[in-house]
């Protein structure tokens, strides 16, 4: 890698830092954070209609606490008002 | 006076918590306080020779404990100051000659004519560092701006919060601002924001350190010792007292210059 256009390390180290500490703080794995996220949509799904592509759901840091952060949007209704 | 007992860990091992132990203990004995160090990583035992006492040694803190000798025995008394001592480790045992509650009455006893009981803890999660953090009142973690360091360091943090011993305070060591200048290395205020707690010193890197150690004295006692005076600053606020954090960033020398001139930082 080109020394003036590579990333420095210390940001790649942060980056890194950030991802494995979020999992090691709750004790869960990237596939069970996965299969969470499948869970959940099934689960709204039953009730509102949501474009599963769309949705975003990962683990935030805020301090030394975790939160779980979904965005779901939701699928206008005014089709089925209309109809 | 009451001691306060404060037990330094890190769960990475060579992060420099014995230095860290034989730094801030002696700075405080320095300041006039009396202080008692504990070596907790029983069959590995360092702060003796960090502290340059390895041939006072005859009774150790498992001696204490099986009722080999009184207390008073195994505190083996400094070089230099007169109100600083070390209980050692025993160097042939293991951690499990050593139950939380033993530590907890040992400092119970020291507590009463001690300012304060410094408990060096060994590396990782296990007993030995169960037992370093029994009969603590406060815990300071040391970490290096390294991934593996950082994490670990984490590690410790949360179970110190499950087991309700508080938000530790941290000091990052071996911080070197050349690379942290040049974007090679976390800075303080990256490894602050990844582990949430705050901060009680910063020690940058100093090859006199290793000349101390190498020596038997700790480099609070060199007064040239950048790490020496990060060392001294965090034994004040340990005391209490409002130190200013050291600015790590000026450059000395020709070459300081040399960069001031040319506008780089």
């Amino acid at each position: 890698m080109n020394w003036f256009t590579r990333k420095r390390s210390a940001e790649s180290a942060k980056e890194r830092l950030q991802l494995v500490l979020v999992h090691d703080r709750t004790d869960l794995t990237p596939a069970q954070l996965e299969a969470l996220k499948d869970d959940l949509l099934k689960a709204i799904s039953r009730y509102i209609d949501i474009d599963p592509d769309a949705v975003q759901i990962g683990l935030e840091r805020d301090g030394r606490s975790q939160r779980l952060v979904a965005d779901i949007p939701l699928r206008s209704v005014s089709r089925h008002r209309a109809g | 006076m009451t001691a306060q007992v404060i037990t330094v860990t890190s769960g990475k091992g060579g992060v420099g918590k014995t230095t860290a132990v034989a730094n801030l203990a002696t700075a405080l004995a320095a300041d006039g306080r009396k202080v008692v160090c504990i070596d907790g990583d029983i069959g590995l035992r360092n702060l003796d020779v960090i502290m340059g006492l390895e041939n006072r040694i005859v009774y150790d803190i498992v001696d204490v404990i099986e009722g080999r000798c009184k207390l008073k025995q195994a505190m083996i008394r400094d070089k230099h100051y007169p109100d600083l001592y070390l209980i050692p480790a025993a160097q042939t045992r293991d951690k499990n000659a050593v139950s939380p509650s033993d530590m907890i009455r040992i400092c119970k006893d020291l507590r009463p004519d001690t300012d304060f009981v410094i408990i060096d803890s060994p590396a990782g999660i296990e007993r030995g560092f169960r037992n370093a953090i029994a009969a603590a009142d406060r815990v300071l973690v040391v970490t290096n701006p390294e991934v593996s360091a950082v994490r670990d360091a984490d590690r410790v943090v949360g179970i110190l919060e499950a087991e309700e011993k508080g938000t530790p305070a941290l000091i990052l060591n071996r911080l070197n601002p050349t690379l942290v200048r040049n974007n090679d290395m976390l800075s303080a205020e990256d490894v602050l924001d990844l582990l949430g707690i705050k901060l009680i010193g910063i020690v940058p890197e100093d090859e006199s350190v290793i000349i101390g150690s190498n020596r038997g004295a700790p480099v609070v006692t060199d007064p040239k010792s950048r790490a020496g005076r990060a060392f001294r600053n965090i034994a004040k606020r340990i005391q209490g007292q409002d130190v200013p954090f050291m600015d790590l960033d000026q450059q000395s020398g020709l070459w300081g210059a040399i960069q001031k001139l040319t506008g780089r930082k």
